[in-house]
């Protein structure tokens, strides 16, 4: 058969293909043409399921066939804010087994939001011969006794990350399993574990791993063990620390300071659990040399987080309390010009009265002084327009702007108008925003602002905002890469929805809590979008046990090529076709 | 557990148990829901929303032991913190808002993690005891009778009262008053606990912090089923 000048052997593609690792490239390869698509598929070696329910572990793996990397995201956003209904799914049992029998050299396994039981662990554990990373970020289900199994039969283990996972921890015994042969570790975050673990296999684990470049501890973990730690480690890159608090005796603060200055390569550091602010001088040694400072768990007070951010001039990112205070903020700005990324949390988030002396005025300081900051997450009491429009003004290039207000509604504080016009400012001057989240006082015209400057975005968050329909069908209508919406608490109804059904087809996923979307819209939305799963999340019984008219507590949409799933709990119903038969 | 299949829940009259997570110190008033009501029009009652969010001052809650009954926040404060805020309302919504004596319980807000909630030097000083880690300390509830599992963080909650009126809004129940001789009398339902030795105990026999140290799981059980348990 002759071949057309076009046609490449397949080893050549294969080749070429080799160097295209973004999924959204792949992805546009697999569309070229018949056999470019097969060529793909055989070849593809990663893949990232955005939400596990829009596909399912048959489909992947018949398309995919020789995966060494899976990475799987199952509960929504909005389950950190302890919205999602435990129950709710989001199982990663399924995937786990299916691809025990389909990928016997799959290398790593990525799960987010995810309920993980000790059983998965024990089949991941003796399924992959050439396991090598585990990450669970946010799951949960599972106990130490999965980790166990991981521990004693991973031989090739690179990375154990559980990073803000929830996990029965029944005792620290599993470290021990680690057998003494095994060296390779490369990464361990246990910073959300419990209980202590064994200190002593903790030690010599960490001698015996000369790769080892990411160590985070849990707060059990005293402090006057972590310079051993740290001797045994001198090429760590990254350190979490335990409880950073100790009986202040000068031969620990000492021992503390020299083990610090021996890490050469320390690049990020976290942990700082029960701070005893006379000890934090322990790390200046290695403050120039830090990219990465989380201290949002350190309850010390401005003057000594300022001493210790002076001295950070790498400084990229930096995750702290709000106990920085504006102040703190301002030689921040003065200090760290190559930070890149802000999160300021809250101290004391359900206070009435502020406890800290943080306002806009901080975020506006580091938005004049640091050049490249383009990602925000900010807790305050009070904001302005003036403040997000010199906010915008200062950093076109903010990619990811979180702001949250803490008390729902607030209005500028100095015009009591709503922030529609600073949140405006800041879709219309960063136009290479991709995530937003929203909060204060709000009327349907900031919707109207996201919908017509925020072109770019891919995320948006909303609570107690808007007036009516307009203001989602703004957002629906307008914002061309909207991938993911989240909803709570506003007065967006049926028409709106209805109206954009189509654009829900183009989106991960949409979220709408304690809205007036109403049974019957659901139920419409579901017959007339095959494509798309409809979910009914209601804890008081069966939506059609009420008028239609009714609005829903809680819908989840998404699209999917999996069809309705079949492992809802009792307070999620499915609106697809047969819904109207199952419920009655 | 993970592909358990539940039974669909019908006439349980959850539609409050959710709202009710998180907040201690609260009370609770099921009818709030159907009064409450923003600027949007709302044909029924599920919708959580409010128009304004009183939290209660920490400072102020209900005393530790469980005999001193359930209080109820005075109503004086509450009304300060009402009319304190109250320049954060649209102007609809203040007429339409809940009697300002009612405390209201929002539900993952502000949006942060629960790991990071207890972490202010505040919370710690009050406390007064150590904070045993810093992740939330979560523990399943389950109910007979009731078709699924919740989960709260004991964390969150500061006393005996706080806890058991979050449960009784959760599973829509009421514990009697309770005496170390009789458990709870006058109630259909009583609140059990596993602790850390696999023993079930009645909630509240032990003091709070050793409580709180030592409790696994909870289990809300029939009158009759509680009373072989307690501290003998």
């Amino acid at each position: 058969m002759k071949k057309t000048a076009y046609s490449f052997p397949e080893e050549v593609l294969e080749h070429v293909f080799s160097f295209i690792v973004s999924d959204k490239d792949r992805s546009s390869i697999s569309l070229v043409c018949k056999s470019w698509y097969e060529i793909e598929r055989w070849c593809r070696r990663k893949v990232f399921v955005g939400n596990c329910y829009a596909v399912s572990p048959p489909i992947l793996i018949k398309r995919f066939p020789e995966l060494r990397s899976v990475t799987l995201k199952g509960k929504p956003h909005f389950a950190d804010f302890n919205l999602v209904p435990e129950g709710w799914g989001g199982f990663a049992c399924p995937w786990i087994r299916a691809m025990a029998g389909a990928y016997p050299w799959l290398e790593e396994i990525r799960l987010k939001r995810m309920v993980v039981s000790d059983e998965s662990l024990e089949i991941i554990a003796k399924s992959f011969k050439n396991f090598k990373v585990l990450v669970l970020s946010s799951c949960e289900g599972f106990t130490t006794e999965g980790l166990a199994a991981i521990a004693a039969n991973c031989r090739n283990l690179r990375e154990l990350d559980l990073r803000e996972s929830e996990v029965e921890d029944l005792s620290g015994r599993w470290l021990s399993d680690f057998p003494d042969s095994y060296t390779s570790l490369e990464s361990l975050n246990i910073s959300c574990l419990g209980n202590e673990v064994n200190l002593l296999a903790l030690e010599r684990l960490v001698s015996r791993c000369p790769n080892l470049k990411t160590l985070r501890l849990n707060r059990a973990v005293p402090l006057d063990r972590l310079p051993n730690l740290l001797r045994g480690a001198p090429q760590l890159a990254e350190l979490g620390t335990g409880a950073y608090t100790s009986e202040m005796r000068p031969d620990v603060f000492s021992n503390l300071a020299e083990a610090f200055a021996g890490c050469k390569q320390l690049k990020a550091l976290s942990g700082f659990w029960d701070v005893l602010p006379s000890y934090l001088p322990a790390v200046y040694p290695v403050c120039s040399q830090l990219t990465s400072l989380n201290l949002s768990y350190a309850t010390v007070q401005s003057p000594d987080l300022i001493k210790l951010v002076s001295l950070c001039e790498k400084l990229q990112k930096l995750w702290v309390l709000d106990y920085i205070e504006d102040d703190g903020l301002e030689i921040l700005a003065a200090s760290c010009k190559d930070l890149r990324e802000l999160r300021v949390f809250p101290s004391d988030p359900f206070g009435l009265e502020p406890n800290v002396a943080l306002t806009e005025q901080g975020l506006v300081s580091v938005s004049e002084g640091c050049p490249k900051l383009q990602s925000v997450l900010y807790f305050c009491r009070q904001m302005s327009n003036a403040a997000l429009n010199t906010i915008a003004r200062n950093r076109p290039n903010m990619t990811r702007f979180r702001l949250c207000i803490i008390e729902p509604r607030s209005p500028d504080y100095l015009t009591l108008q709503p922030l529609d016009d600073g949140f405006g400012a800041i879709v219309e001057h960063c136009k290479d925003l991709r995530r937003l989240s929203l909060s204060g006082l709000l009327t349907d015209r900031v919707f109207e602002y996201i919908g017509t400057y925020g072109k770019k975005l891919e995320m948006l968050s909303v609570a107690f905002a808007g007036d009516s329909d307009l203001g989602l069908h703004h957002v629906l209508s307008g914002c061309d890469n909207l991938r993911k919406l989240e909803i709570r608490d506003c007065p967006f109804g049926d028409k709106a929805l209805l109206a954009n059904a189509a654009k829900l087809e183009t989106m991960r996923s949409l979220w709408m809590s304690s809205c007036s979307v109403s049974f019957g819209a659901c139920k419409v939305l579901g017959q007339k979008m095959p494509r798309l799963n409809v979910e009914v999340m209601d804890e008081s019984g069966p939506p059609d046990s009420r008028p239609e008219s009714s609005p829903v507590e809680k819908l989840y949409v998404y699209r999917t090529v999996a069809g309705p799933r079949l492992d809802m709990p009792g307070f999620v119903w499915t609106m697809d076709d047969d819904s109207a038969l199952r419920i009655s | 557990m993970e592909n358990c299949s539940f039974e669909k829940v019908v006439g349980l009259n959850l539609e409050a148990t959710e709202l009710r997570l998180g907040l201690p110190g609260c009370a609770d008033e099921h009818d709030q829901k159907h009064s409450s009501s923003c600027s949007y029009s709302s044909s029924s009652s599920s919708s959580s929303s409010l128009s304004g969010v009183v939290r209660t001052n920490k400072r102020s809650s209900p005393e530790e032991s469980i005999d001193g009954g359930h209080e109820e926040e005075p109503k004086s404060s509450k009304k300060a913190m009402i009319s304190q805020n109250s320049s954060n309302h649209d102007d609809d919504d203040q007429d339409k808002n809940v009697p300002p004596s009612k405390a209201q319980v929002v539900v993952g807000w502000p949006p942060i993690r629960s790991y990071r909630k207890n972490n202010g030097i505040q919370q710690q000083k009050k406390k007064g005891e150590e904070v045993i880690d810093g992740v939330g300390m979560y523990v399943k509830v389950s109910m007979a009778g009731a078709p699924y599992l919740r989960k709260i963080d004991l964390k969150v909650y500061n006393s005996y009262q706080e806890l058991l009126m979050a449960l009784e809004n959760m599973f829509k129940c009421t514990f009697g008053e309770y005496s170390e001789r009789e458990g709870y009398n006058g109630s259909e339902f009583s609140p059990t606990y596993e602790d850390k030795d696999g023993d079930w105990m009645l909630v509240g026999d032990v003091p709070w912090n050793m409580f709180i140290s030592s409790c696994k799981r909870l289990r809300i059980v029939k009158g009759s089923e509680a009373k072989g348990l307690g501290c003998l």
